[in-house]
């Protein structure tokens, strides 16, 4: 052990700061609390809009999901909602996932997934917002 | 000690899941997990509905004859409950993250509520959204 550290010049706390595994240290923690606070009001408010919606035709939807505040409010909702689930998803691939490839490849189709879903979804309201 | 070719003793293991008896609250973390993974690919329907509205009355028919239809409706109901159940999850994860609620009866009591609570706004919701439904357009 005294050897060991005796080598380095660098202090353990250096050495650790920033890091772990995945060489980006509390950033997947820090990004997934505060995705998961900011989804709370915005799913509240995504809920409530939808409840709007219930039962109405596309004409009366479209014009509900076109106005401002409530486009913004999907829109952040969808970021949020999006960036969240892919960090979630990444921590079940990585728990359960073992071989290497499979891994890397489930990873990237995360990524991959959670991106289209957000700019399909965003892709949608803004076409209703600016009514092209 | 002198190196060896043997095989690694067989050593203990640590206990895995399956030798624990069933708690509420390790099943509360289960099926936060199970429902965040279906949440997850229950956004393919946010992200139809949206692309469907925009899209025109054609395409909208199409979304809410899936919506109305009975499997439609099983999904969009196990849907609400995943994301309350799982928002309540969070919310519970949340106040254990500054260190409390950890007692023997508060994580209890934590969990339990979180299994009511998204039981109960998940009938409150649709016993709201049917009434809106069924009211004046």
């Amino acid at each position: 052990m005294s050897e060991a550290s005796a080598r380095h010049i660098r202090t353990p706390l250096a050495r650790v700061r920033g890091r772990g595994t995945a060489r980006s240290g509390t950033t997947h923690f820090w990004r997934q609390r505060l995705t998961a606070i900011a989804n709370i009001p915005l799913t509240i408010a995504a809920v409530v809009i939808i409840a709007t919606l219930l039962g109405r035709n596309q004409a009366a939807a479209a014009q509900i999901l076109g106005a401002p505040l409530v486009a913004i409010i999907m829109l952040l909702f969808i970021a949020s909602i999006t960036a969240h689930m892919r960090l979630g998803m990444q921590v079940i691939i990585e728990d359960y996932v073992h071989d290497e490839f499979a891994k890397l490849v489930l990873l990237m189709a995360n990524t991959f997934f959670c991106i289209a879903v957000a700019l399909a979804s965003a892709y949608g309201i803004l076409k209703l917002s600016f009514g092209v | 000690m002198a190196e060896s070719s043997r095989a690694p003793a067989a050593r203990p293991l640590s206990p895995h899941l399956q030798i624990y008896r069933p708690m509420l609250t390790m099943m509360m973390s289960i099926v936060h997990r199970i429902t965040g993974f279906g949440l997850y690919f229950g956004t393919l329907i946010l992200a139809w509905w949206l692309l469907a509205a925009a899209s025109g009355p054609n395409g909208y028919g199409k979304f809410e004859g899936f919506a109305g239809s009975l499997i439609g409706r099983l999904i969009f109901f196990g849907y609400t409950w995943a994301l309350i159940h799982h928002m309540l999850g969070g919310i519970r994860h949340l106040i254990w993250d500054t260190g409390r609620g950890f007692g023997p009866s508060e994580r209890e009591w934590l969990a339990a509520a979180g299994l009511v609570g998204s039981v109960a706004i998940t009938v409150l919701l649709w016993i709201v959204g049917l009434l809106a439904m069924g009211g004046p357009r």
